[in-house]
C-alpha cells in the first residue's frame, strides 16, 4: 500500500466515513486504518457494526450517528475531519426499512452531512459513492457512457434517482467550497465472492428470470477493487467525476451460463409482477429502474478512471469468474462439456483422432 | 462460389493415394485425414460447447463474432448467392486494415441491404472483415431484435459510438438516409433522399477514417412499396408500414423478397484525414460540402449501375 505522494500535504489527516457498519464502509476503514500515515479514521453509522464488521474496523473510532441529525456537523467540527468518504447512499429499501426510509437517508442525509461539511473549515477532501445508474437505461444509449454524457432518460424513480438527487447536492456543495477536492466515484454493479448486493442475490436464483426478447450488457466492479479505488480517492488526491468499474462487457445470457444457472425468460408485461413476487417473498430486491436494466443493460468508460488513477479494476469478465468459483456449481461444468465433446466426438468418427476445431468451419 | 469449391477439392483428390487404407468410409470417401463432414462436426460440437457454457469473447459493443459468423449469417447467404446472385465491384477499395466508414444508400424497406453488404465484405472481401453497423434507436427497443441487432455487431447510430468503433479501428456501416430512405415509396426508387445531418462525415473527420462511398443497386426492388399505411404504423410505434404486391395481400408470404439482381459496388476512399481533424468537425461549411460530396458520388454510381443493368431481374 505504498503511496508515491512526495509531499504530505495532500495526504489526509483524520478522515470520516460513512455508513461504517456496511459491506463498504467497514473494509474501507479497515483499510485505511491499516495505513499509519492516517492519523484517526472515524466511522459513523445509525447502527454498530456487527462481529465481522467490527473486527475489520481496526482502530477506527466508531460514532453512533445519524446524518439526518445536525449532531454529525459537530463530529465533523470536533474531530477536526479534512476528508470524508460518503458511502452511506443505500441501494435497496429492505436493508433501510422502507423506500422513504431509505430517500430520507439517501438524500436528506447527505444534504445535512453537505451542510456539515461546508462549515467545516478544516474540510480538504470529499469522496462520495455514486453509481452509473444515473444515467438510466434505453434503448437510445451510446454503446458506452462517458462521465460527461448527460443521460437519454433521467431515472425516474428508486435508487438511481437518489443518486442524481445526491450528486445534484455534491455538485452544489462543489461551487461553494471550491477549496474542497471533490472525487465523485460512479460505481457500476459491484460482484465478488462476499458481497451481497440485489445483483449477486439475483444470480444466485436457482433459476433466473429474464425479460423475454432482451439480452442486457452488464459491465461488473470487482469488491476488492472497488475499495482499492475509494482507498485511492482517500489517500490520493482525483478531483472530478470518474465511471468505475471492469473493462469489458458479458451478456447476461453469458453470464449465466458461465454461471451453470438456467433462464426464465418473462415476457416484459409480466416482469413486473414476478419483481413483485420475489420482493413480496424477500428473495430478491428489484425496483422497476432495475427491471430496465435487465432489458437494455449499461455499461460506462473508465478510460478517465484508468488516466487519472493510474490503475483500474479487473475485467468485468475475470470479476464475474471470481464470483462463478465461489457460487453454488454450475449444472453442467465446463470441463464435464468439453469432455463429452470429446466423447461424442470419439463415438461418431469411431476413435479416429479429430482435428483440433477451426473457427470458421461452421460457417465454410 | 469458386473459392469454396476449391476449398474442398484436397478431400476429392485424396482418394487417388491408393497406398493408405482408410480405416473408414465416409461419406467423403476413405481418407486417413479427416473428412470434410468430421471437420464440421468436431467444429459444430465445439461450438456447442463454447455456447453452453458461455465461453466466448463479446466485446463493449454487445458484438458476439463467433455467433454471427456461425448462426446469424449462415441463413443469409443462400439470399446473397442465390437469390440476389449479389455481385460486389471494388471491393479494393475497402482497406484490408484500420478503420473506414462504407457510407451507402438505403432502401427495400427492410435493411436487407446492410445485411448483404456486411455478408459482402465477411465473405468475399480478401481480410474477410466484419461491417460494424450504425442502427436506429428503433432497433434497439424492440423484444429480440435489439439483442441481435447488438450480436449481430450494429450499435446505435451516435456520434459517440461511430467515433469510438472508428478510433478502434473497426470498418464500419452507415446508411445516413435512415428511415427516410429505406421507407420510401417504389416510385422514388434510387433517389437518394437528405443524408441526415452530417454526424458520419464529422465522426470520420475527427477519427481520420477513410470515407467509402458505397453504392447498392438491386434492393430498392426486393419489397416494391406501393404504399404506407401511415394511421396504423403510428398506433405500432413504426417509421412506416409498407403495403407491397404482396404485404399485406399474401400474408406472411409477403416477406418473401423479390429475386432482383445486385451490385454492390464500393468506390473510391474519400480521405479524411489531411482535412484538420476535430477542428474541422467544427466546421459545418467543411462537413455540408463533404456530405454532398459523398452523396453526389453515390447517386451518380446508382445511374450508372441502373444504366448498365439489363433487367431488374437479371
Amino acid at each position: 500500500m505504498s503511496d508515491r505522494r512526495t509531499g504530505t500535504a495532500g495526504r489526509p489527516r483524520v478522515v470520516l466515513v460513512t455508513g461504517v457498519s456496511r459491506y463498504l464502509g467497514s473494509r474501507l476503514a479497515g483499510r485505511l486504518a491499516a495505513d499509519r500515515s492516517i492519523e484517526r479514521i472515524i466511522g459513523v453509522d445509525t447502527v454498530a457494526p456487527r462481529g465481522e464488521q467490527r473486527q475489520l474496523l481496526g482502530r477506527t473510532e466508531f460514532v453512533r450517528a445519524d446524518i439526518r441529525n445536525p449532531l454529525i456537523a459537530k463530529v465533523i467540527a470536533s474531530g477536526d475531519v479534512d476528508t470524508v468518504v460518503h458511502l452511506n447512499v443505500i441501494a435497496t429499501p429492505t436493508g433501510a426499512g422502507g423506500r422513504t426510509a431509505m430517500k430520507e437517508i439517501n438524500v436528506i442525509g447527505t444534504m445535512q452531512l453537505l451542510a456539515a461539511c461546508q462549515k467545516a473549515p478544516s474540510m480538504r477532501r470529499l469522496v462520495v459513492k455514486s453509481t452509473t445508474a444515473v444515467y438510466g437505461s434505453s434503448p437510445r444509449d451510446p454503446a458506452l457512457f462517458r462521465e460527461e454524457l448527460a443521460p437519454r432518460a433521467l431515472p425516474r424513480a428508486g435508487y438511481a434517482k437518489d443518486a442524481v438527487e445526491v450528486e445534484g447536492y455534491v455538485r452544489g456543495f462543489g461551487r461553494r467550497r471550491p477549496d474542497v477536492t471533490l472525487s465523485l466515484l460512479r460505481f457500476t454493479n459491484f460482484i465478488g465472492p462476499t458481497i451481497d448486493t440485489p445483483l449477486t442475490r439475483y444470480l444466485s436464483l436457482p433459476v433466473v428470470p429474464t425479460v423475454l426478447g432482451f439480452d442486457p450488457r452488464i459491465q461488473l466492479c470487482h469488491e476488492d477493487d472497488g475499495l482499492e479505488v475509494l482507498r485511492r480517492a482517500v489517500v490520493e488526491e482525483h478531483p472530478g467525476i470518474f465511471n468505475v468499474g471492469g473493462t469489458g462487457v458479458l451478456l447476461l445470457s453469458q453470464a449465466l451460463r458461465r454461471l451453470g444457472r438456467p433462464a426464465l425468460p418473462v415476457p416484459s408485461p409480466g416482469v413486473s409482477l414476478v419483481a413483485r413476487a420475489f420482493r413480496g417473498a424477500g428473495v430478491v430486491d428489484f425496483s422497476p429502474e432495475q427491471m430496465r436494466y435487465l432489458e437494455h443493460g449499461r455499461v460506462a468508460d473508465v478510460t478517465r478512471l484508468r488516466e487519472a488513477f493510474g490503475w483500474c479494476p479487473r475485467p468485468t469478465a475475470e470479476a464475474f469468474a471470481d464470483f462463478v468459483a465461489s457460487a453454488r456449481p454450475p449444472m453442467l461444468d465446463p470441463e464435464v462439456a468439453a469432455a463429452a465433446e470429446r466423447t461424442i466426438l470419439d463415438l461418431l468418427t469411431r476413435g479416429r483422432v479429430a482435428p483440433a476445431p477451426s473457427p470458421g468451419v461452421l460457417g465454410a | 462460389m469458386p473459392e469454396r469449391h476449391a476449398a474442398r477439392r484436397p478431400d476429392n483428390v485424396i482418394p487417388l493415394r491408393e497406398d493408405v487404407v482408410a480405416p473408414v468410409p465416409g461419406p467423403a470417401g476413405p481418407a486417413p485425414e479427416p473428412a470434410d463432414w468430421e471437420r464440421r462436426l468436431a467444429g459444430g460440437l465445439a461450438f456447442l460447447r463454447r455456447r453452453i457454457t458461455g465461453d466466448y469473447p463479446v466485446d463493449d459493443f454487445g458484438f458476439d463474432a463467433d455467433l454471427t459468423e456461425h448462426v446469424l449469417l449462415p441463413p443469409l447467404r443462400p439470399l446473397y448467392d442465390t437469390w440476389f446472385r449479389v455481385e460486389t465491384r471494388g471491393l479494393d477499395n475497402v482497406p484490408d486494415t484500420g478503420a473506414a466508414l462504407v457510407v451507402a444508400n438505403h432502401s427495400g424497406t427492410l435493411p436487407l441491404d446492410a445485411l448483404m453488404t456486411a455478408i459482402a465484405l465477411l465473405d468475399h472481401h480478401p481480410a474477410s472483415r466484419h461491417l460494424r453497423m450504425l442502427a436506429a434507436d428503433l432497433v434497439f427497443a424492440l423484444p429480440v431484435l435489439a439483442p441481435l441487432a447488438r450480436k449481430g455487431g450494429n450499435t446505435l447510430a451516435c456520434n459517440a459510438d461511430a467515433e469510438r468503433l472508428l478510433s478502434g479501428g473497426e470498418l464500419v456501416g452507415v446508411w445516413p438516409e435512415g428511415f427516410k430512405g429505406i421507407g420510401k415509396p417504389f416510385r422514388e426508387r434510387y433517389k437518394l433522399q437528405r443524408f441526415g445531418r452530417g454526424g458520419f462525415v464529422s465522426a470520420a473527420l475527427r477519427t481520420g477514417a477513410p470515407i467509402i462511398p458505397c453504392s447498392i443497386v438491386g434492393a430498392e426492388e426486393t419489397y416494391p412499396m406501393l404504399g404506407n399505411a401511415k394511421t396504423l404504423a403510428r398506433l405500432l410505434g413504426l417509421p412506416y408500414l409498407p403495403i407491397t404486391p404482396t404485404f399485406p395481400l399474401l400474408g406472411p408470404l409477403g416477406a418473401v423478397p423479390l429475386p432482383s439482381k445486385w451490385i454492390i459496388e464500393f468506390g473510391e476512399p474519400i480521405e479524411t484525414a489531411s482535412l484538420g481533424g476535430a477542428a474541422a468537425a467544427e466546421d459545418p461549411m467543411l462537413v455540408f460540402n463533404l456530405t454532398d460530396q459523398v452523396r453526389e458520388t453515390i447517386q451518380s454510381t446508382l445511374y450508372t449501375l441502373l444504366m448498365q443493368r439489363r433487367s431488374v431481374f437479371f
